[in-house]
């Protein structure tokens, strides 16, 4: 609880900054202006681009550590994120192809993009499905192949783009938050509490499950039950996340990492505050993106890529070390 | 096959297992047609009768059915005829929970996903018992505390799992068990990988869990020696069927041993307790 707290409470703080961070700066006295009303290009740069896309940031980072962190119970994997099932790919699938077929309708590749992530998720479903249960081997195999598969497919789609649409979907493919495809960000946020809670709920089980199945069912863990809903759970934050800002690399696999080297691999304890983390690291490397070379705004996947790959070595070597 | 009740006669069965019988069945590499299934494995008919207070090893050569006889009497796998009950409950239609709370598994310790400390290990026992959130109760804490003690694990309660011996792994699976508090548990070579003291210590403390608590317990055992001393009674299994079942002095018979593993042996008795000694007889190459 306290350890929530305090999470939550940096978060806070971290969101006033990158208000304040940006192509343009602003002084404190600009946003109290712009928060009592005083109508300007303050208060819509604020609140009508800075503000969504943090909100954005937020719960998307939320999304991609606590499915990095089920997808790596469900498959007893730590090096699961949540594109190895090839989720994500499904998604991009659907954003290019909406792109194509659909260019000037608002919100079609939002509905493409979910579309093509719930498609994949099933079809990943049914091929890991075997003599009567889930299997994790086959399950992860599936996705292995279904992600090679539909990118493969993308980059076919690739040659047929225009330079301008290809540039704008390469960055979103690295995961990009400026680039908006139409996802509300109400159905973003409650997509996200409820897959969250979902998930939250399997946590005990997830515990067990450290010890492989059979001793989890031995314990009295459902465990066909547990792996479909922590499946579920984990697939839908995955499509939300992707189709609203592409594959963002690195935070599904390193937060949870992060986390467990400070707090433990205890579920009900790793996946709130995997949350909270991944909210915080993305929207940090959001601000980042839009400020470090600004105007020019990189794609945070690159960001998230290059700040998380040294780090990760390191963690990795810390660990094998200790 | 009830020649197991050869004792007391005011024994209270617990644990029943009725022309128990279970059938593996696998698809046929190649056939033409692929729905041909052929039983690649079968275990049966088999009988068994246990009271709480005893303790019944399984023994045989690798392949016998060993551990699949002992997730049918945990109620983990359905028998494909026949049927087990633990204190008048068919245990394989039970919920998981339900059932957790009665039979509890002692296994090789296998390894964690991810590494958890002892405490925290050999509270997943208390799953059975938890709220929907799993957040523990004194009660909980109180169990694990005791098992600790127990197991004599209690310095190592903080430490990593992944940081502490084979033995005191193992250790910390058989406190896990003891915490779910369990009327029948089941042991899958608990002793396999262990070094002779903690063999003992392990089996000393499932005697003094069987006699003390009144616990039922059933363990597979490869070690025939250790099973005629800590065993009340024996089940000899060859290719799924039953050789013998009995007193250890019933089925630890040169005969019997010789059919079951191929190899010459010699029984005698141990000095100190009486039981039965079964030692090789060819060792080394003449």
């Amino acid at each position: 609880m306290i350890v929530c707290g305090t999470l939550l409470g940096l978060l806070l703080l971290l969101v006033l900054v990158a208000l304040f961070v940006g192509a343009v700066p602003f002084t404190l006295s600009d946003v109290t202006n712009a928060i009592f009303g005083q109508k300007g290009l303050a208060s819509i740069i604020l609140f009508e681009l800075r503000l969504p896309r943090i909100v954005l940031a937020l719960f998307v980072g939320a999304s991609l550590a606590m499915a990095g962190a089920c997808f790596q119970a469900l498959l007893r994997n730590a090096l699961a994120d949540p594109y190895v099932l090839g989720i994500s790919s499904g998604a991009a699938l659907g954003v290019m192809l909406a792109l194509i077929w659909l260019p000037h309708t608002s919100g079609v590749q939002a509905v493409f993009g979910l579309f093509g992530a719930l498609a994949t998720t099933g079809i990943v479903y049914m091929l890991g499905f075997r003599h009567g249960r889930l299997m994790s081997h086959s399950l992860l195999l599936a996705g292995v192949i279904s992600a090679s598969f539909l990118s493969a497919v993308i980059v076919f789609l690739m040659t047929a783009m225009n330079s301008r649409d290809l540039r704008s979907i390469t960055y979103w493919l690295m995961g990009d938050l400026s680039y908006y495809t139409g996802v509300p960000i109400g159905l973003v946020i409650a997509a996200v509490l409820a897959a969250g809670a979902l998930a939250w709920l399997q946590a005990p089980s997830l515990n067990a499950m450290l010890m492989g199945e059979q001793e989890a069912l031995a314990m009295g863990v459902d465990v066909a039950r547990v792996k479909l809903l922590t499946y579920l759970a984990a697939s839908t934050l995955t499509a939300v996340a992707v189709a609203a800002a592409g594959s963002i690399g690195f935070i599904g696999l390193l937060v949870p990492h992060l986390v467990r080297l400070v707090f433990g691999n205890d579920y009900r304890i790793l996946l709130p505050t995997s949350a909270l983390a991944g909210a915080a690291v993305l929207v940090l490397a959001d601000t980042l993106a839009r400020s470090i070379a600004a105007p020019t705004e990189l794609p945070v996947g690159a960001v998230t890529a290059v700040l998380g790959a040294p780090l990760f070595i390191y963690l990795l070597r810390r660990s094998s070390e200790a | 096959m009830s020649n197991l009740d050869t004792t007391a006669t005011d024994r209270l069965v617990t644990l029943e297992a009725r022309s128990l019988e279970f059938k593996y069945k696998q698809a046929r590499p190649s056939g033409a047609d692929r729905n041909e299934r052929q039983t690649a494995f079968e275990l049966g008919p088999l009988s068994i009768e246990l009271a709480s207070k005893e303790f019944l090893a399984i023994i045989g050569p690798n392949g016998s059915g060993k551990s699949t006889l002992l997730n049918l009497l945990g109620g983990l796998v359905t028998p494909s005829s026949g049927r087990v009950s633990f204190g008048g409950a068919e245990l394989s239609s039970l919920l998981p929970r339900e059932r957790a709370r009665r039979v509890a598994f002692v296994r090789q310790d296998t390894p964690l996903a991810f590494p958890i400390k002892v405490a925290q290990f050999v509270m997943l026992g208390r799953f059975a018992f938890a709220s929907p959130l799993g957040f523990e109760n004194a009660k909980d804490r109180e169990m694990v505390n005791w098992a600790l003690k127990a197991t004599s694990l209690e310095r190592l309660a903080n430490r990593r799992l992944d940081e502490i011996s084979g033995g005191e792994r193992q250790r910390a699976v058989l406190a896990r068990a003891l915490v779910q508090e369990p009327e029948l548990m089941l042991l899958d070579e608990p002793t396999a990988s262990l070094d002779l003291n903690f063999q003992v210590d392990l089996l000393r403390l499932v005697r003094t869990m069987v006699e003390d608590h009144g616990i039922t317990a059933v363990a597979v055992m490869h070690e025939l020696n250790l099973a005629s001393e800590f065993a009340d009674y024996l089940l000899l299994l060859k290719n799924g069927r039953v050789l013998q079942t009995g007193l250890p002095a019933e089925v630890l018979r040169r005969d019997l041993l010789e059919d079951a593993y191929g190899v010459q042996v010699a029984i005698d008795r141990n000095p100190y307790s009486g039981r039965p000694r079964v030692s090789l007889m060819a060792g080394r190459n003449p």
